[in-house]
């Protein structure tokens, strides 16, 4: 064999090599680049229970009614925090409003946000928010008793979805953690 | 006359061939002596998980346990979830891997393509000391805080929360350390594989001419060139959200601990075919040779991989049925796992057809390729099972799911690799074995890898969840008959040491091709054991020869 073709042999090995290294870190970038895409998805198909921010309520209200549950958890917080209902009935398309009381019992101002979602996983879609104190962190003074309002409808759709139909109860879940100084070992 | 030789070979001295060692012969020999011990390792640690199991009750994994008194594990119940993550991880990444892709690749692809070594040597060399200092790294893992307890006891797939929050100790930070030294490790392999096949097959010897050994280890270094990656990935977020404060899987945070499933997956299901295309290549070869016969439908066999490749990087939901997924989503990763069974049916349709009107010869490495394609047929259609999404809702996390992939890996994978062992055996050692013992250790462990595994079809089935150390008296006999199963399999380890001893004493010299007309593939041209150089003048490649 000539030396031309070993030394063609020789560069052409180099590029499959890198080729390879860029191959995997292409697939390092994807696997974080997962991450942002993952939450877009949710949040555009409610997937996994994602709730989405509507700006305006439904024109349609259809006699179905569905049985909203309010759960509200804390986590690593001097706090209380329960709902002042524990279920609603609502129509499908009709707004309805929950109340839920925040009491701060340290001496210290609390930072937090609420993570939210519902269950079941499929109701993601449908059940949307107009106004709700989880939509920004909320800070309380100490010591402050603070009721937040939470405006929330049942898509239409639900009732006429494959997916949807047949949802006669869905659970909104709350969990306030502290938005400064969060340790997530704790 | 050796010196004189060894002098034209450029051998080198002991501790530089083996410790230094570049030569692809060599590092091959080092991952299957590598493979055999973390093996034993393993199998050790699967030993107390069925002995624990034998009976109802905690009886090894307690005060004053016999596990307390080898004080490897704890000794409680964390001590059992330590063994069973233990017993997955050093089982999948230190002995199928090393053996599949590092032993038998790493020996055999470059002289079945004709070349005179592989493209890196050096890299090579690199590859298998990080798999090395994994493996002690993953042991020393063992002995140092987990949080629950010493050890991690999070299951291989590490999914958080537990393997955040539930374990707040160092131990999972060394776990996660030793699977990035394994994943680079794997992931230069790979590199090296590819290019070794792209660039340095020899005159004629076109992809379409290859061996399908070499085309089964060109397919798993794409798997694991592309999912290693996403792995290393999610262990990293792992590792940040454990000790940097980041959230990618807290919900508090704004993260989704789901998502971690979803990237684990991705890597975990072309794993499992990692596992397994290098073994079908073997069981190829295999087949052909001892039916005297080329291999029926050669292109079919070889893109039934690439399918089967292809199609494991787009299934890997089905892992996670049950965490809530919509029923379109749902029916696509149902529709798309069947179809995996597609080119899987090609490949033993095809063993089949091989063997059809051959003229076949039951030697030791054809009972381990035709128990290969029994066990992996039975593993196959409980996956088929698994794979409707409505079954997978009340089987998901039992027994059953257990011997469905303890069929295809434990029992697959492992009889492939050991139908390599005994078929390249004189090829790489250049002393035959012992024909009897060979038989002997595969009836031995054939009956009892059946009784470990056959009966976790009837524990799933009547809703055996897994992972757990004890169990209602109700699943006291499938139980005990499984654990009988690990006793006889034991003896069949014992006969496969017995048969290495025995031919490492006896050394009767090897043949060049001891097979006969039926082996065609360049490996059986040169002595046994290969020149430590081999293909000074490069093979020339033929249309009509057989592969």
């Amino acid at each position: 064999m000539s030396g031309d073709v070993n030394a063609k042999k020789a560069a052409r090995k180099n590029w499959i090599a890198i080729a390879c290294v860029f191959g995997v870190m292409a697939m390092t970038g994807a696997a974080f680049a997962a991450v942002p895409l993952y939450r877009l998805f949710c949040q555009v198909t409610g997937f996994g229970g994602t709730v989405s921010q509507a700006v305006e309520a439904p024109k349609e209200v259809l006699d179905q009614m569905v049985t909203i549950h309010f759960d509200t958890n804390v986590r690593n917080l001097p706090m209380t925090f329960v709902p002042e209902q524990t279920t609603q009935r609502v129509r499908i398309g009709e707004t309805g409003m929950a109340y839920f009381k925040v009491k701060n019992t340290s001496n210290e101002p609390i930072h937090a946000t609420a993570a939210y979602n519902v269950v079941p996983d499929k109701a993601g879609p449908y059940f949307q928010k107009l106004q709700c104190f989880c939509f920004e962190g909320q800070e309380i003074a100490p010591g402050a008793e603070v009721v937040f309002p939470v405006q929330y409808f049942v898509a239409p759709e639900m009732a006429t979805d494959r997916e949807g139909r047949g949802i006669k109860e869905i659970t909104l879940s709350y969990t306030f953690y502290p938005t400064k100084g969060f340790d997530p070992a704790v | 006359m050796a010196s004189a030789s060894a002098t034209d070979n450029h051998m080198p001295g002991f501790f530089t061939r083996w410790f230094f060692s570049t030569n692809h012969k060599d590092i091959g020999v080092l991952y299957l002596i590598f493979a055999i011990f973390t093996g034993l390792v393993g199998g050790a640690l699967s030993g107390l998980i069925r002995w624990e199991l034998a009976e109802p009750g905690i009886q090894l994994f307690r005060e004053g346990g016999i596990v307390q008194q080898l004080g490897i594990v704890e000794a409680s119940k964390h001590g059992f979830n330590v063994t069973v993550t233990a017993h997955a991880l050093i089982m999948v990444f230190f002995v199928v891997m090393p053996a599949t892709m590092g032993g038998f690749a790493n020996y055999f692809t470059p002289i079945m393509i004709g070349a005179p070594d592989m493209a890196f040597p050096r890299l090579n060399n690199i590859s298998f000391w990080m798999l090395v200092a994994a493996f002690i790294m993953l042991s020393m893992s063992l002995f140092v805080d987990g949080g629950p307890g010493r050890g991690f006891g999070g299951g291989w797939t590490a999914y958080p929360p537990l393997s955040t929050m539930g374990h707040t100790g160092p131990s999972f930070d060394m776990a996660i350390f030793a699977l990035h030294i394994a994943g680079i490790s794997s992931i230069l392999g790979s590199i090296n594989f590819i290019t070794t096949i792209f660039n340095m097959r020899a005159p004629g010897m076109t992809l379409h001419r290859m061996p399908l050994f070499a085309w089964g280890v060109l397919i798993t270094a794409f798997l694991l060139l592309l999912s290693l990656p996403v792995l290393a990935g999610a262990i990293t977020m792992l590792l940040t959200d454990r000790n940097f404060g980041t959230s990618f899987f807290d919900p508090a945070g704004g993260g989704d601990p789901v998502m971690y499933q979803h990237l684990f997956w991705f890597f975990g299901h072309p794993e499992v075919y990692i596992m397994i295309l290098p073994g079908f290549g073997m069981i190829s070869h295999i087949v052909s040779t001892f039916s005297k016969k080329p291999i029926f439908g050669y292109l079919a066999m070889a893109y039934a991989m690439v399918a089967i490749g292809f199609i494991g990087f787009i299934v890997w939901a089905h892992h996670m049925y049950t965490v809530g997924m919509s029923i379109e989503l749902r029916t696509y990763f149902v529709a798309a796992t069947m179809i995996i069974a597609v080119p899987t049916g090609v490949k033993i349709f095809s063993w089949i057809a091989t063997m059809w009107g051959g003229s076949l010869t039951f030697k030791t490495p054809m009972l381990w390729a035709i128990g290969f394609i029994f066990l992996f047929t039975v593993g196959g259609v409980t996956g088929v099972v698994l794979s409707n999404a409505g079954m997978d809702y009340s089987l998901h996390d039992t027994y059953y799911v257990v011997a469905h992939f303890h069929y295809v890996l434990s029992l697959g994978a492992v009889f492939s690799i050991f139908a390599g062992f005994y078929y390249w055996f004189e090829k790489m050692f250049g002393v035959k074995y012992n024909e009897f013992l060979g038989q002997l250790h595969f009836w031995v462990m054939f009956v009892g890898v059946n009784v470990i595994f056959f009966p976790q079809h009837f524990l799933g089935l009547q809703g055996m969840p897994r992972r757990y150390i004890d169990y209602p008296e109700a699943y006291t006999l499938w139980n005990q008959v499984s654990s009988y199963g690990y006793l006889i399999t034991i003896v069949g380890v014992g006969i496969f040491l017995i048969m290495l001893l025995e031919a490492a004493i006896r050394r009767r010299p090897g043949e060049a091709n001891p097979w006969g007309e039926g082996a065609t593939t360049l490996e059986w041209t040169l002595s046994s054991p290969p020149p430590h150089h081999q293909f000074n003048e490069l093979p020339v490649v033929k249309a009509d020869d057989h592969h």
